[in-house]
């Protein structure tokens, strides 16, 4: 009768006052964006107060680790996808999920929700928010002075970055030494020359392994753009990358999709466009790599369940995907938004040939991870210490670790 | 009168005690238990006893990495004894005579010491930046522009590079403790050694080394932890993966990617991070212990 007592009274106390929930996220420069998406939300739910607290990207994972096994953190959590939610989701600190609960998750991408489950039981953890997409970027005033369009076939895309070079223009911003973005890189340029989606699903069900030539010969195009980067591009980190191309230094940059904001609020004369890696022959459409780029959770121990559902359910749907793409320049994963930018509906024309983004996707739920092994040996690779095969080898002996069909590879 | 002796000594040693306690002793032995369980993403599962070191020592990349990783904490250690050590004994000396604006050069010695690590890992990696960083630049306009490097991003000058950055920052802190030590050597032995007729060679071997032994225990002791334990400025300049490729891999670094993961990149393995911790503190415990033993043997008593 006492422990009865005890817990009913802090409800009743909170049923007059609005219950507060935060919302935890590692997108601070995102956070304008958020308060206004929660001041909708708020309207609609008077009885709920949602504080958004972000945290430094660099620093979220550690930070939140340590609130959840505590049993604290917030009640809503902004996750990564696929192995970066179920670190968290696998252990038992996010709410499951399901179509019942939010019917709306119905409507969305398979390929989208799979990034929201946790591979150990196969349930779903959260509401996808973007999808991101591997483009090449270019400087449409650059291209015009040098008489150049966008390329159809790999043999043009040389042409293009030898005519500019000789022009005296640096043809790609790109740089090799944060290890991500040259395996953003390889999400770009290989998957036209692996097959894209048929290799991915033959070498994730382990039918081959990435010691396939189709693989490595893949990889081996990334150094037919080395002539074209800086001399120095080992030494290039991303954000210089993002200044040269920001300030028309590089006419291009190979990237992925969350650059289109951040490139038009640093420089608003910027006229640029994307186009998708070229394949080797023109007339077939690219493949584009694409992924789920994170979740919002909801803590499996938080005091106020069904407002933080309610609050998720709100994510998921086309009124918040509609304020979230027009805000922040990213393709919302909730089906049906229209895209008003014109360059992010390239992209989204674009991923309609979309591939799972090989590594993220598919090799990043246990360590040591595909990202991992692949990001530093294609560093020794564009520094020319490793061969594209040495890479294959290296990554595909690391993942026998845990990935079962690769041992004895 | 002894208990109140007794008393003084737990108000003055308690809180340090309790301080050491918490932050030092109970995360040594949170992670030597954290290392013999098994880890399901955050969540810790069974008891698993060493299998997590097996693993690590087994598994590649992971035993590749700890060899790769240690090694260069090793060179690290070795490198910051010639290039910063020995640089700031020859400062200590030279300074030690007085020269003409001695004080200014103590200052300036010591600025970068008091400069935040952050600041000094950053604008060095401003510096040391390909495209528009002065080194380069510095180098073009000397006509050396074939010196021109991607000092950071190429494995064969990345380590050099933040180990020269490192001494930099750090060379005011040797040199006056050096200093210090050569400042107090009686004047009298100096004296007496130069009537017996010894050269500036010799007073230095045979009168100020000997006797600035202490010194170099404790110099030699806190580079020896420093190269062991280093983190922060591998972390502000190259990041967490020990770019590139590796080549500035720490085990402070590997311990943190393997515990905390990498973000965007990799996954937490908490057990392996844990195990990589424990060694660490093994190896430090047992090599400063034999260093300190080895160092005091020969330092000279002040008779």
């Amino acid at each position: 009768m006492c422990v009865l007592v005890a817990t009913l009274s802090p409800t009743r106390a909170r049923g007059q006052q609005p219950v507060k929930l935060t919302f935890w996220s590692w997108r601070v420069e995102d956070k304008w964006a958020y308060d206004k998406i929660i001041q909708a939300f708020q309207q609609r739910n008077p009885g709920i107060q949602v504080e958004f607290v972000p945290f430094k990207a660099t620093e979220y994972n550690t930070i939140l680790s340590s609130a959840l096994t505590a049993g604290n953190g917030p009640d809503i959590i902004h996750l990564r996808a696929y192995g970066g939610l179920e670190t968290f989701a696998a252990p038992g600190y996010i709410a499951q999920l399901d179509f019942e609960r939010l019917p709306e998750l119905r409507t969305f991408s398979r390929q989208l929700l799979d990034g929201a489950r946790a591979r150990k039981d196969g349930k779903l953890y959260g509401v996808p928010f973007a999808t991101q997409s591997l483009v090449i970027y270019y400087n449409k005033k650059i291209f015009a002075q040098n008489n150049l369009s966008a390329p159809k076939n790999w043999d043009e895309f040389l042409t293009v970055l030898r005519t500019l070079k000789n022009h005296g223009v640096l043809p790609l911003a790109n740089g090799g030494k944060e290890g991500w973005t040259l395996e953003v890189m390889s999400g770009v340029v290989a998957p036209n020359f692996y097959g894209g989606t048929a290799f991915f699903d033959a070498v994730t069900r382990g039918q081959t392994s990435f010691k396939d030539p189709a693989y490595t010969n893949a990889l081996a195009r990334m150094l037919d753009l080395r002539p074209y980067m800086h001399p120095n591009f080992m030494g290039v980190d991303y954000t210089t990358m993002q200044q040269q191309f920001i300030n028309e230094q590089a006419a291009m940059f190979i990237g992925g999709s969350w650059e289109i904001g951040f490139f038009k609020s640093q420089n608003k004369d910027l006229d640029f466009d994307i186009f998708a890696a070229p394949p080797l022959r023109a007339g077939t459409a690219p493949w584009v790599s694409s992924y789920n780029d994170g979740n919002y959770g909801v803590n499996a121990k938080t005091p106020y369940m069904d407002a933080a559902l309610k609050f998720i359910q709100f994510t998921a749907s086309r009124e918040f995907g509609q304020m979230f793409t027009d805000m922040l320049a990213q393709l919302s994963a909730v089906p049906g938004v229209e895209v008003r930018d014109p360059v992010l509906k390239h992209v989204q024309e674009l991923s309609r040939k979309s591939t799972p983004y090989m590594m993220l996707v598919g090799f990043r739920w246990q360590a040591p991870t595909g990202s991992t092994l692949l990001q530093s040996a294609l560093q020794g690779m564009m520094a020319g210490t490793k061969t594209p095969e040495q890479v294959g080898d290296e990554v595909t002996k690391g993942l026998s670790a845990w990935f079962e069909p690769f041992q004895g590879r | 009168m002894r208990t109140s002796r007794r008393w003084w000594l737990v108000f003055f040693l308690g809180p340090a005690i309790v301080l050491f306690a918490a932050f030092i002793t109970y995360p040594i032995l949170s992670a030597l238990a954290f290392s013999l369980y098994a880890w399901e993403g955050i969540g810790r599962r069974g008891f698993v006893g060493l299998a997590n070191f097996a693993r690590l020592f087994a598994t590649f990349p992971y035993a590749g990495l700890l060899v790769n990783a240690f090694w260069h904490n090793v060179l690290v250690f070795i490198a910051t004894m010639l290039l910063q050590n020995v640089t700031a004994l020859g400062l200590a000396v030279l300074l030690a005579r007085g020269p003409w604006g001695a004080r200014g050069y103590r200052v300036i010695f010591f600025l970068p010491v008091m400069l935040s690590l952050v600041i000094v890992g950053f604008l060095w990696a401003l510096f040391l930046n390909p495209v528009f960083g002065l080194v380069n630049k510095v180098l073009t306009l000397l006509h050396a522009g074939a010196l021109a490097r991607p000092w950071l991003g190429d494995a064969s000058t990345a380590l050099l590079t933040l180990i020269v950055v490192n001494a930099w920052r750090w060379l005011g802190f040797p040199t006056i403790v050096f200093l210090a030590g050569i400042n107090a050597v009686p004047e009298e032995y100096v004296e007496a050694a130069r009537i017996d007729g010894a050269g500036e060679w010799a007073v230095l071997r045979r009168i100020i080394f000997p006797l600035l032994a202490p010194a170099v225990t404790i110099i030699v002791l806190l580079t020896f932890i420093g190269a062991f334990n280093w983190f922060e400025l591998p972390y502000i300049m190259q990041g967490v993966s020990g770019a590139p490729n590796r080549a500035t891999d720490v085990l402070s670094l590997l311990f943190y990617r393997t515990a905390f993961g990498e973000v965007d990149t990799g996954l937490q393995d908490i057990g392996i991070g844990s195990a990589i911790a424990v060694l660490m503190f093994a190896l430090l415990l047992g090599m400063s212990a034999v260093g300190a033993v080895l160092l005091r043997r020969r330092e000279v008593e002040l008779a």
